[in-house]
């Protein structure tokens, strides 16, 4: 894990920085988790598929973590691990597919995300790394 | 855009302006004292009011209340009127939690009835208010009767039988902006909503049991219906994740369609849709229902705090509400810019309107006093009952401020305090906290927060808003 958070006044701040677009991804969602809970703690019994399509990499990036908040509000799932995470271009649309293992029970929920920003939201991809910047509204 | 000077020139003890230049089609207009402009100084805000003064159609002034702080395209406490025919609307004017707002209920009880049993009242409103995450309300809707609430607002809550009549007459907009269309609400908003009805959601959320410590207008506390040593009880809640998802989606579309639009703004939260493209009335018809979302919500929680006051201390206790204000949304609202009537989207974004006496939209019993406000203090201080005046219609499109505002971020908080020592020093203060996570109670911490005192003095002395009463806390329960 690569993930380090920020100052925000208002709101969660956090920066990635991994190995590949893909591993940005992954690192992205296992520190939205860490906002909501004790990520340590949640077992990986529920697994979850998601696709992402979209035009823009920002934009794909921004639907791909509002899925996730989608899945806390919904169902109380919480994140444990991602077993994969697959970003290809298919013309001029990138397309997501991961693979996540979490839990719905009764764990304590530390903080709630009203919703992913493009505040700050950056995807910066260089020849051996890939940085992310993103503020979630809390 | 370049700008020569940012630094705004001082107009009086409780104003500010930035003059127009660069692309800004109006100045900005900051109501602060030196102190807050300082703390203003320091982040991105005033930046932020000056991005906002260069929207379309914008009329007047770009408006930043005591309380304003950075936030997404519009700083948190930002106020601005957009022409409905040559304008725009914006999401990020609005906020993602849309009509988040506070409710004020008053009860017959007075602080020396109420003090032995606040660990009990605490208990109970954890119980019948949920944080809620995941499907844990107790009223779990279906996708009809979703729409339906959307629809309503808190008028289906009555028709259902939460709740009363009271209850919608004393609420902004009765509880219900009727241009809402729950069709334009997507199915993932109302998937977010179907269980989060009568729940609190977490961050800065609460509902406070408070007493009024202090009268300042004697008459207008007694229009209000407050007296000193009186129990009150502050809701603070929005529309939880239906709104939050509802503003995401059509930042969405916005950024969808306008890619030129978006490649020119300084901050993409600024994104907007032109009054004259449909999708600008698809986003509001789709916000207002989001709004009636959070009035039902607001209501469902009222109705849940007075069951649990009603079991405690028997059916005498009444509770009622005083009022209901919404501090994230845009309103259709006719004004009078340099001598002409006009209609405007005022967007009020962590600004709580303050319409004085007369409006046509605020209750009869209100009409001589203007509207009531409420301005929230941040955990443990002081809460604020303000009254809505003809200088705000003038000065502020009708609006004020709607909170402490943040000052520290939340990682500095976590570092500074630990939410154990936090609650028993709040405990010998007499302020009880119930939380769902410790965590939430340090980031929460007082001193994390602008001075609310120094925010109200500004409303007051600015003349956009008269205080009325102050409020102190007994017992927080935190979500």
């Amino acid at each position: 894990m690569s993930y380090e958070f920020l100052d925000h006044t208002a709101d969660v701040k956090f920066v990635v920085d991994a190995a590949s677009l893909e591993d940005a991804f992954s690192d992205a969602a296992l520190a939205t988790f860490e906002i909501i809970t004790d990520i340590e703690k949640v077992e990986g019994k529920v697994e979850k598929k998601i696709h992402v399509e979209s035009e823009r990499k920002r934009t794909l990036l921004y639907d791909f973590l509002n899925e996730l908040v989608y899945l806390v509000d919904t169902e109380g799932w919480l994140l444990h691990n991602v077993e994969k995470m697959s970003i290809t271009r298919d013309g001029d649309r990138f397309i997501l597919d991961a693979a996540l293992v979490g839990d719905s029970g009764d764990y304590e929920i530390l903080t709630q995300i009203k919703s992913v920003t493009y505040s700050d939201m950056e995807i910066k991809e260089g020849d051996n790394n890939t940085i992310l910047t993103v503020v979630h509204d809390i | 855009m370049k700008y020569i000077n940012i630094v705004p020139k001082k107009l009086n003890e409780y104003s500010y302006i930035v003059e127009k230049q660069g692309d800004m089609k109006v100045p900005l207009k900051i109501f602060a004292n030196e102190k807050l402009l300082a703390k203003m100084l320091e982040d991105r805000c005033i930046m932020q009011g000056i991005n906002v003064a260069a929207l379309p159609g914008i009329q007047g002034y770009s408006i930043m209340m005591p309380d304003a702080h950075q936030g997404y395209g519009f700083s948190i406490g930002g106020v601005a009127a957009l022409d409905t025919k040559e304008g725009c609307i914006s999401p990020g004017g609005i906020g993602f939690d849309i009509n988040c707002g506070v409710r004020l209920l008053a009860t017959n009880l007075m602080k020396e009835d109420v003090q032995p049993k606040v660990r009990e009242i605490l208990d109970r409103l954890f119980e019948y208010v949920p944080p809620g995450v995941g499907a844990k309300s107790t009223t779990r809707l279906d996708h009809k009767e979703i729409k339906e609430v959307l629809k309503k607002g808190a008028k289906w809550c009555v028709e259902k039988g939460y709740g009363n009549e009271d209850d919608l007459e004393n609420c902004e907009e009765n509880g219900c902006i009727e241009e809402a269309d729950p069709s334009l609400v997507s199915d993932k908003s109302r998937g977010r909503g179907m269980g989060q009805l009568g729940t609190l959601g977490s961050g800065n959320h609460f509902i406070e049991i408070q007493y009024v410590d202090n009268i300042h207008n004697k008459e207008i506390g007694e229009t209000f219906g407050l007296k000193e040593g009186q129990v009150v009880i502050l809701i603070h809640c929005g529309s939880r994740g239906l709104g939050h998802q509802t503003c995401s989606d059509y930042l969405r579309k916005m950024e969808d369609k306008y890619p030129e639009i978006i490649e020119l703004l300084p901050e993409k939260d600024l994104v907007y849709a032109p009054a004259n493209d449909p999708l600008s009335q698809e986003y509001f018809k789709a916000m207002c229902a989001a709004a009636n979302f959070a009035w039902a919500n607001r209501h469902m929680i009222g109705h849940q705090t007075r069951k649990a006051f009603t079991e405690i201390f028997g059916d005498e206790v009444t509770v009622d509400t005083v009022y209901d204000v919404a501090h994230n949304i845009a309103k259709k609202e006719m004004h009078t810019i340099e001598g002409v009537e006009k209609e405007v989207w005022v967007h009020r974004k962590g600004a709580t309107r303050a319409f004085g006496p007369g409006r046509k939209e605020i209750p009869a019993k209100y009409q001589k006093s203007g509207q009531p406000i409420f301005i929230p203090g941040s955990m443990g201080t002081s809460s604020y009952v303000l009254a809505g005046t003809q200088k705000a219609m003038q000065e502020s499109f009708g609006s004020t401020a709607h909170g402490a505002g943040r000052l520290m971020s939340r990682k500095k908080a976590n570092e500074l305090w630990n939410g154990e020592d936090l609650k028993k020093e709040l405990e010998g203060q007499n302020i009880i906290v119930k939380a769902a996570s410790v965590r939430g109670i340090t980031e929460e911490a007082p001193l994390a927060y602008k001075d609310v005192d120094d925010v109200v003095d500004v409303s007051d002395k600015a003349g956009i808003g008269i205080i009325v009463a102050q409020l102190k806390p007994m017992g927080v329960v935190k979500g």
